[in-house]
């Protein structure tokens, strides 16, 4: 159901949704496309005409700075029309009033969502209730999937590492709340990724994890072994006081990435990080700026990979 | 009242031991005769039950009518045409009712609308505590003499355990059942689906098995304590299971009902995000579907209920998390329940006591078995007959099923409470 939802009749990408259900070919396709973009924002002109006379609402129901402002920049270099909407949602708001909500944009003859929502499942919801001629991009559903951030990692990993059959990757932290996390997994299981680890305690991790496809690690020291791609994860600090963590000292001990413990990974390992950064918490800052970090480039490659499937399914939906 | 023959059916009756074909006779809505003729009796109706089975009338353990307080989702007039379509003649009303069942005045109101809908049996299980909020305790003996079979805390916590022992000491004392759905809300954290792979998967907050065996556990304990009878409602773990046996068999009085929803689906049927599946608790894996199948077969359990919970539209329109749980389920309870006799898991007789006489030893109720001299609370059914789940089928207001579109076969074609004819097919 996933599966068939985002994509049209001709196995189009229509609406945005999860990494579940796209084959390797499509997430190739999506790679491809990005890298026709990448290199625009460098040029005087920072334009294409695609999508001239759409209009984008960016449906933010959860606060974020990085990635609306990539997903309104992707539009405009899409030279489409951006509406940026920050609705803030009470835990009481239900689903009625979201539903009204999509509906009265529809009104205004909205051409593309982008929705971030605190609750998994929200931006799927939305794609079954949409006009047919409206795509949906899923800029994070609760701790179920955030897709595109996912797909700029894996644009900036093959960036530098090229093929993802050899790559050993370690995805560490808070991986029960992670929408990032998942759809990684997800991304990096479907592009033939040599081995996948989450490394955190028990309590940041979900059940059955292992189901996903991956190798739990309890040890950072452990995990960090051969590992080519290092990508930490976020720290909320209501983890301390949701009893998950004693403190955020302890977790840096345990599970921050200091210049030592990268040491462990290969020497050519990168880091990456989804951001907003917790400096002292999950990395050290001498990791963070340090020679490995490629964490600011996949800030600039987020722009290409949203604009890539932007345009893909504002393409496709014409076709049902 | 009319005299009633109900000729040439198979009749089920697991209290009495019965399965032949035979015939029935009613009047002054009771039950006068099995298969012998009374002398003078001119049946006013005849119903030909040739191939189909006649049995007592369904007793379901766990019902929501939404009335009073949710006339939005359903009424009870509108589900007890339901009810009486799936040949149930007692309903059992879970006490989170709005306002809940504290008071005898909620539990007269509950009575007077049954009256109106012509449906007089509906039994209210009272609330545990005042208001459901496990603080104070309800004025139990109020409620026994308004008519409350049973007090209950219908899945709500009872967090601090001295007021659980309080309530359980004060319900033995005036020897009232306890139904208690186990279910420990620290642990259930605001969860939505079954924690395992696919709520792993799908990012929903998972509620462990844990969250039901504890508090199963806790209120084992305390009725050895206290004395207490208990039943559990909508066990739902492989583990909860093993508790309960053992306790059957250090000799305590206790007793549990699965929803039969539980027997058939698990977390790998869950559509992805469908709020249809949204049920509590939710869901669990093949594993304890396999278990809650073996206890059934093996006695472990006894009961097998509904859980029926209608809903209006908009509280299942929404991402996953934020629907309301609950199926509506009390038409599919039947055929579900043949399934299982189909399946082989349980055996025609004991599906039907698992519907009647057993849940009425439980709640000591007059009904549950076709001895003469019983009220006629009946039910004849085609085991065969296939139907389909559309708006030309469906009498519930609530649409909340992920049957909706099925075929299923197993269905009512009359259904009798105190010898009166309240539904019938055609």
């Amino acid at each position: 159901m996933t599966e068939n939802l985002q994509l049209n009749s001709d196995g189009k990408l229509k609406h945005f949704l999860t990494i579940e259900g796209l084959d390797k070919a499509l997430l190739t396709e999506i790679l491809d496309t990005a890298e026709s973009f990448a290199g625009m924002s460098e040029q005087q002109v920072k334009k294409v005409p695609l999508l001239r006379g759409k209009t984008i609402v960016n449906l933010f129901f959860e606060n974020s700075t990085r990635t609306r402002t990539t997903f309104e920049l992707a539009a405009i270099r899409l030279s489409a029309d951006v509406i940026n909407m920050n609705i803030a949602t009470s835990a009481t708001s239900k689903g009625e009033s979201l539903l009204d909500t999509i509906r009265n944009l529809e009104a205004m003859f909205v051409d593309m969502f982008v929705v971030r929502h605190a609750t998994s499942g929200a931006a799927h919801f939305i794609a079954q209730h949409t006009a047919p001629h409206v795509s949906v991009i899923n800029a994070g559903d609760g701790q179920h999937s955030h897709p595109t951030q996912a797909m700029l990692d894996m644009f900036t990993i093959r960036q530098i590492k090229k093929e993802f059959a050899p790559l050993r990757v370690a995805i560490i932290g808070d991986i029960l709340h992670s929408r990032v996390a998942r759809s990684q997994i997800l991304a990096l299981n479907t592009l033939g990724a040599a081995e996948i680890r989450v490394i955190a305690p028990k309590t940041l991790l979900p059940a059955h994890v292992e189901t996903l496809g991956v190798n739990v690690f309890h040890n950072l020291t452990e995990g960090l072994k051969d590992i080519d791609v290092v990508i930490m994860l976020r720290l909320q600090k209501e983890r301390m006081t949701s009893a998950l963590l004693p403190s955020e000292s302890e977790y840096f001990k345990c599970f921050g990435l200091t210049p030592s413990k990268l040491k462990i990974a290969k020497p050519d390992a990168i880091v990456m990080h989804p951001g907003p950064i917790n400096r002292g918490v999950e990395i050290d800052t001498r990791v963070a700026d340090g020679p490995q970090s490629v964490i600011l480039q996949q800030v600039s490659n987020g722009i290409a990979v949203r604009m890539a499937v932007m345009s893909m399914a504002m393409q496709a939906r014409g076709n049902g | 009242m009319q005299k009633i023959a109900i000729e040439n059916g198979r009749i089920i009756d697991p209290a009495n031991q019965t399965d032949s074909i035979g015939s029935l006779y009613i009047a002054e809505g009771h039950i006068i005769s099995v298969n012998e003729t009374p002398g003078d009796f001119t049946p006013d109706i005849v119903i030909d039950a040739q191939n189909q089975i006649v049995c007592p009338g369904f007793i379901d353990m766990s019902t929501r009518l939404r009335q009073p307080g949710q006339s939005h989702k359903a009424t009870i007039k509108s589900e007890t045409r339901a009810a009486a379509s799936g040949g149930v003649t007692t309903l059992v009303l879970q006490a989170d009712t709005k306002p809940a069942a504290d008071t005898p005045a909620i539990v007269e109101l509950i009575k007077d609308l049954a009256d109106k809908a012509d449906y007089p049996n509906i039994v209210t299980i009272g609330a545990l505590t005042q208001k459901l909020e496990g603080q104070e305790l309800s004025p139990m003996l109020a409620l026994k003499q308004a008519g409350c079979i049973a007090v209950g805390n219908a899945g709500k916590p009872v967090s601090n355990l001295l007021i659980l022992r309080r309530a359980m000491e004060y319900a033995a004392s005036h020897d009232l059942l306890l139904i208690y759905r186990p279910h420990e809300h620290s642990l259930g954290n605001k969860g939505c689906a079954h924690e395992g792979a696919i709520a792993t998967r799908y990012g929903l907050p998972g509620i462990p098995y844990t969250a039901e065996t504890i508090a199963l556990a806790q209120c084992l304990e305390l009725a050895e304590q206290t004395g207490c009878r208990v039943h559990f409602g909508q066990i739902s773990c492989k583990r909860s299971l093993i508790k309960i046996q053992q306790a059957k068999k250090y000799g305590l009085d206790v007793s549990a009902d699965i929803a039969v929803h539980q027997l058939h689906l698990t977390e790998n049927d869950m559509e992805p995000f469908d709020s249809a599946y949204h049920v509590l608790p939710p869901l669990r894996s093949d594993q304890d579907k396999q278990a809650l199948r073996e206890a059934l077969s093996e006695g472990v359990i006894t009961v097998l209920c509904s859980d029926h919970q209608p809903h209006d539209l908009d509280a299942k329109l929404g991402a996953f998390p934020e629907t309301e749980p609950g199926m509506a389920s009390i038409e599919t309870l039947l055929s579900l329940m043949l399934k299982l006799v189909n399946d082989k898991t349980i055996s025609l007789s004991q599906g039907i006591a698992a519907l009647t006489c057993n849940p009425a030893g439980i709640l000591r109720l007059p009904s549950g078995s076709l001895s003469v001299g019983m009220i006629a609370d009946i039910c004849v059914f085609d085991a065969h007959m296939s139907w389909t789940i559309d708006s030309t089928t469906w009498k519930s207001k609530g649409l909340n099923t992920p049957f909706w579109g099925s075929t299923l076969s197993g269905r009512v074609t009359h259904t009798l409470q105190s010898g009166k004819i309240i539904y019938s097919l055609n």
